[in-house]
């Protein structure tokens, strides 16, 4: 009896959080407005009880996939009784309504946390931030139950048995990709929240920065960490060993992640030099607004993509009247609320503060650049020029160099002082960082790979240029304690933070550089017994067979792989495989995977007399890629946990206080004196 | 809209069982011909497939375009011969690296604007900030600037 | 003043590209024309599906506007059309066919199966014909005028209401 009301059950959760959150939104910025401190204290119980409802609803979609239950449309279109249970439960996100059910049930809760840490804050401002929060929950929980009901029922003609998951769904990269990317998106509205607050409260000083911070860092964690999944999947899942294929789903994602990191910066400058307010606050709701415009791309239709969801007008139309209403909102409350008049805060060339503007610059150009190249080919269609296609060759064409002089500027960063600083010391601590970097940077691609190449030598030059100033930097700051190990546990965690994230820049660019030039692709005809040689390593067929799997039929290849004559030995088994309910053909790529190289073996087609067509690549660093992304989201996450974010109030004010421009910079012109 | 996306699944679906495969086994004479073939059927759009290089798809229409693609790198024809020979009847659709012409002087050229632009921005901004660290500000006369600003916000 | 109008710069940015947005929901972003239309149709020189040994080339479909049909067996959607390709035979539309990726066997028995509106038809085994005219999937079908030169192309099934819609009056046209 009960199980049968189980999606009933949850529908009516999803309705009573969504007048929770519009309660939510209401009730706190009204009683902001009017300083109603009983209003306001609304805020926090919402939260909870939205997030409490949005569970619910979630946990009966999640039972209704677990008991079979296709009576609901989308039970029925996405699983199957016999799917394991594993993949039952990440199907719940594998489609539209499932996963717009999973980015409310975020929403909520990055809320309902919000509402848990910001008790140290002024009153106004936790009621102003669960306002905007309830409000972009309302827009949300509105499109789900108007055009994206999970719950819908297939009554009384419901099917025997549903449709499968998509078997290129039926995988772990894609069961956690998702979810990750999501976080990230969602986690950028809590930083949003806190960026309208402060203009609506009209507080645009430090303090409202120094509380996004954490917010931002995890969120921006969580957003690289799905990129870094979706590219690691296309690599073994999709394609032929590609890693990025700018994809306009893909850009979709990168784009809020570029102008996250350019906030992630600006934020540390507003915070401890009281700069770039404005600049701040339009990157925290540029950010977002991208996040939500990713959202619109990629299921509304507008675009050709690999990736894209099923399309539907209504829902892009919907999609967009919420961006629209959102980011035009948001925009109108900063032009008429952002500050007219700003303290200037001076600065040098030679500074921090200099070279930060230069990143935000740049990454705001690496942003539009991605945009314009996305969107281009529609608005060449919209105005009847004509149907083009912008892919690789020209972002790769404008992205190279414009991550080539951002690295430049990296390397400079960490080492500058804010404010001003004297060429003649940036000199002394840099030149030997340049030198090595310039003269490693051209012999390692002399020893390492088939051929010296410029691209490459490129590459580490801009990796090394990253890193060899961030040492430089740590045994200056270690060489006065006691012992160096004293001295590294002086460093503050937000320092630790950066340098984990530049290094996972230089992880990420080491790795596409050497990745993109020295792979080594052969595609052999290949029987039993036949032998080839790739990059040193002998692949032998063995053997050659079919097997059947629990829903497809595969032929399977046996291949010894052996480095040069008497290296270990190893197995590698690609297959192809016949999904047998679809009658779709899938290659499982046979991957040995290794810090320095991966081995990457895939069956191609039946060549008739016993062998195969084969494609067998060595792909140097490849892992780099992913590991850099693993050390950026590492970096943002240990920079949140340093301790001054957990300061109480009075401590955070006299922090603010003895932190403004002049005194700090009086400090540093003492040191660069001294 | 609806039948075209009905028509797109149906040719999507022909597709499944064609018997043409991505892995050619192809003999070039010298490595500067291979990579010329890798660089060219990397760098076109196969025009059946969402979004995919030629190199990069099963369609047969793919593997059509890349043994053009071989045959006419053994012909001795040039880069820009075969990409012309592939636009004559496939369109600019299936270039990747979209050719610099009157339609597409701005999406090469905004890029260009933004970094000069970007340039003059860091000059203009850095100069007039090195002006006012001349004149910068006590803590105290910060401290009342912050709350002038603050009131002004507030009420 | 003027710090303030700066302040609303990002909005009407924003904006622009909402109403952008709002007008490509309405699009297919899969329509595209051929690369072919308002050139000549390609030279070739085949056999004819029902006769190996009679050669043709681009010559046969000037003279008289024409609908040149690439199809194959092997192609559901191409059978599909045949009734709509059969009623355009009947309204007077010369027909050709270019049997596309096909064999001769495989080629004729579509034919008695499902009935023949051609007036002769292109055997083009190897695709080359199909490559040269940009066909990308079967069925695709041109609107050669008399001179030989490409005035229109569809894309993929032919609808009854294709029929009278855009094909006949497109024939019209370049009558």
């Amino acid at each position: 009896m009960f199980t049968e009301m189980i999606p009933e059950v949850g529908h009516f959760a999803l309705v009573i959080a969504l007048l929770m959150a519009a309660v939510q939104a209401i009730m706190p910025l009204a009683g902001a407005a009017t300083r109603r401190p009983l209003w306001m204290a609304y805020g926090r119980p919402m939260a909870a009880g939205q997030f409490l409802f949005l569970l619910i609803a979630y946990g009966c979609l999640t039972a209704s996939y677990m008991l079979d239950d296709f009576s609901v449309a989308n039970v029925a279109n996405n699983s199957n009784t016999m799917l394991p249970w594993y993949y039952k439960l990440s199907a719940v996100w594998g489609n539209h309504e499932g996963s717009v059910l999973l980015w409310s049930l975020m929403l909520a809760g990055w809320g309902f946390v919000a509402s848990i840490f910001s008790r140290q804050l002024p009153r106004d401002m936790v009621a102003r931030v669960m306002g905007v929060l309830g409000a972009v929950s309302v827009g949300f929980l509105l499109f789900v139950l108007v055009t994206s009901n999970p719950f819908d029922r297939l009554l009384p003609n419901m099917p025997q048995d549903g449709a499968d998951l998509n078997p290129l769904l039926q995988d772990f990269g894609l069961v956690v990709h998702p979810p990750m990317l999501y976080m990230g998106y969602v986690g950028f509205s809590v930083v949003f929240a806190f960026a309208i607050a402060a203009l609506l409260g009209g507080r645009l000083d430090a303090a409202w920065t120094r509380w996004a911070r954490p917010w931002t860092n995890i969120a921006w964690a969580f957003l690289t960490v799905g990129i870094a999944l979706g590219s690691w999947w296309a690599y073994y899942e999709l394609g032929w060993g590609g890693w990025w294929f700018w994809d306009p789903v893909e850009n979709a994602s990168l784009l809020p992640w570029l102008t996250g990191t350019a906030l992630i910066h600006s934020l540390a400058v507003t915070e401890k030099r009281g700069s770039f307010k404005s600049w701040t606050v339009l990157l925290a709701i540029a950010t977002f607004s991208l996040s939500l415009m990713g959202t619109f791309l990629v299921r509304s239709g507008v675009l050709t993509s690999v990736h894209a969801f099923a399309n539907d007008p209504a829902r892009g139309f919907f999609i967009l009247m919420l961006l629209a209403i959102t980011v035009t909102l948001s925009l109108l409350v900063f032009a008429l609320r952002a500050p007219r008049v700003s303290h200037k805060v001076g600065f040098n060339w030679l500074s921090r503060d200099a070279l930060l503007l230069i990143n935000n610059i740049l990454l705001v150009i690496m942003t539009v650049t991605v945009l314009l190249g996305t969107l281009y080919p529609l608005i060449l269609d919209s105005l009847g020029l004509g149907k083009i296609s912008v892919g690789p060759p020209y972002f790769n064409a404008l992205f190279v160099p414009l991550m080539a002089v951002t690295s430049i500027f990296m390397g400079l960063g960490p080492v500058a002082r804010w404010k001003r600083m004297a060429a003649k010391e940036l000199y002394t601590k840099l030149w030997l960082a340049g030198v090595v970097a310039l003269v490693l940077g051209a012999l390692i691609p002399v020893f390492y790979g088939p051929e010296w190449n410029v691209w490459v030598a490129l590459g580490m030059l801009m990796a090394l240029w990253i890193v060899l100033p961030i040492l430089r930097d740590i045994w200056d700051k270690t060489r006065n304690a006691r012992s160096f190990g004293a001295g590294l546990k002086k460093l503050s965690l937000t320092y630790w933070g950066m340098v984990l994230g530049h290094l996972g820049v230089a992880f990420t660019i080491v790795g596409v550089a050497v990745v993109s030039h020295y792979n080594i692709e052969r595609n052999v005809r290949m029987g039993p017994g036949d032998s080839v040689e790739v990059a040193g390593y002998h692949f032998t067929m063995t053997e050659l067979s079919s097997r059947r799997g629990p829903n497809f039929l595969a032929d399977t290849a046996e291949i010894e792989v052996q480095r040069g004559e008497n290296g270990r030995q190893f197995t590698m088994q690609p297959e192809k495989r016949l999904y047998l309910a679809t009658g779709m053909p899938m290659t499982q790529v046979a991957l040995r995977a290794g810090f320095f190289r991966d081995l990457y073996v895939a069956m191609g087609e039946d060549l008739g007399d016993g062998s195969w067509a084969m494609r067998i690549q060595h792909k140097p660093l490849v892992r780099w890629l992913w590991l850099g992304g693993l050390l950026m989201a590492a970096g943002g996450l240990l920079a949140v946990a340093d301790k001054r974010y957990r300061r109480t109030r009075v401590r955070q004010q006299k922090y603010a206080s003895e932190n403004t421009g002049a005194s700090s910079s009086n400090r540093a012109s003492k040191e660069a004196l001294a | 809209m609806a039948l075209n996306r009905w028509l797109i699944a149906i040719l999507l679906l022909l597709l499944a069982g064609s018997a043409l495969g991505a892995v050619e086994i192809r003999e070039f004479e010298d490595p500067v011909t291979k990579q010329r073939y890798q660089d060219l059927t990397a760098s076109m759009r196969c025009p059946l497939c969402e979004n995919q290089a030629i190199n990069d798809s099963d369609a047969p229409i793919s593997g059509d375009m890349r043994e053009r693609v071989y045959q006419l790198l053994q012909d001795g024809k040039s880069d820009t011969e075969i990409i012309n020979h592939m636009v004559q009847r496939f369109g600019e659709y299936i270039l990747y690296n979209p050719r610099l012409e009157n339609r597409t002087y701005l999406l090469w050229g905004i890029p260009v604007v933004l970094v000069l632009l970007g340039i003059l921005l860091v000059v203009w901004m850095v100069r007039a900030r090195r002006n006012a660290s001349a004149t910068s500000l006590s803590t105290e006369e910060r401290a009342r600037l912050d709350e002038l600003i603050n009131r002004e916000r507030s009420s | 003043m003027k710090r303030r109008l700066l302040l609303f710069l990002p909005l009407v940015g924003f904006l622009l590209l909402a109403v952008f947005l709002y007008l490509r929901l309405s699009e297919d972003p899969s329509y595209r024309d051929s690369a072919l239309v308002a050139r000549n149709f390609p030279e070739f020189e085949a056999s004819t599906l029902e006769d190996p040994d009679r050669r043709v080339d681009q010559s046969v479909l000037t003279g008289e506007v024409t609908l040149v049909n690439v199809w194959g067996e092997w192609c559901p959607a191409c059978k599909q059309e045949m009734p709509q390709l059969l009623d355009l035979a009947d309204r007077g539309v010369r027909m050709v066919g270019v049997n596309y990726r096909d064999t001769r066997e495989k080629g004729r028995e579509f034919l008695t199966e499902f009935g023949n509106p051609f007036e002769l038809n292109i055997f083009d085994p190897e695709g080359d014909i199909g490559f040269d005219l940009g066909v990308y999937g079967a069925p695709e079908t041109f609107l050669v005028d008399a001179d030989g030169i490409i005035r229109y192309h569809h894309t993929g099934y032919i609808s009854p209401a294709d029929v009278s819609d855009t094909i006949m009056p497109e024939v019209e046209k370049w009558r």
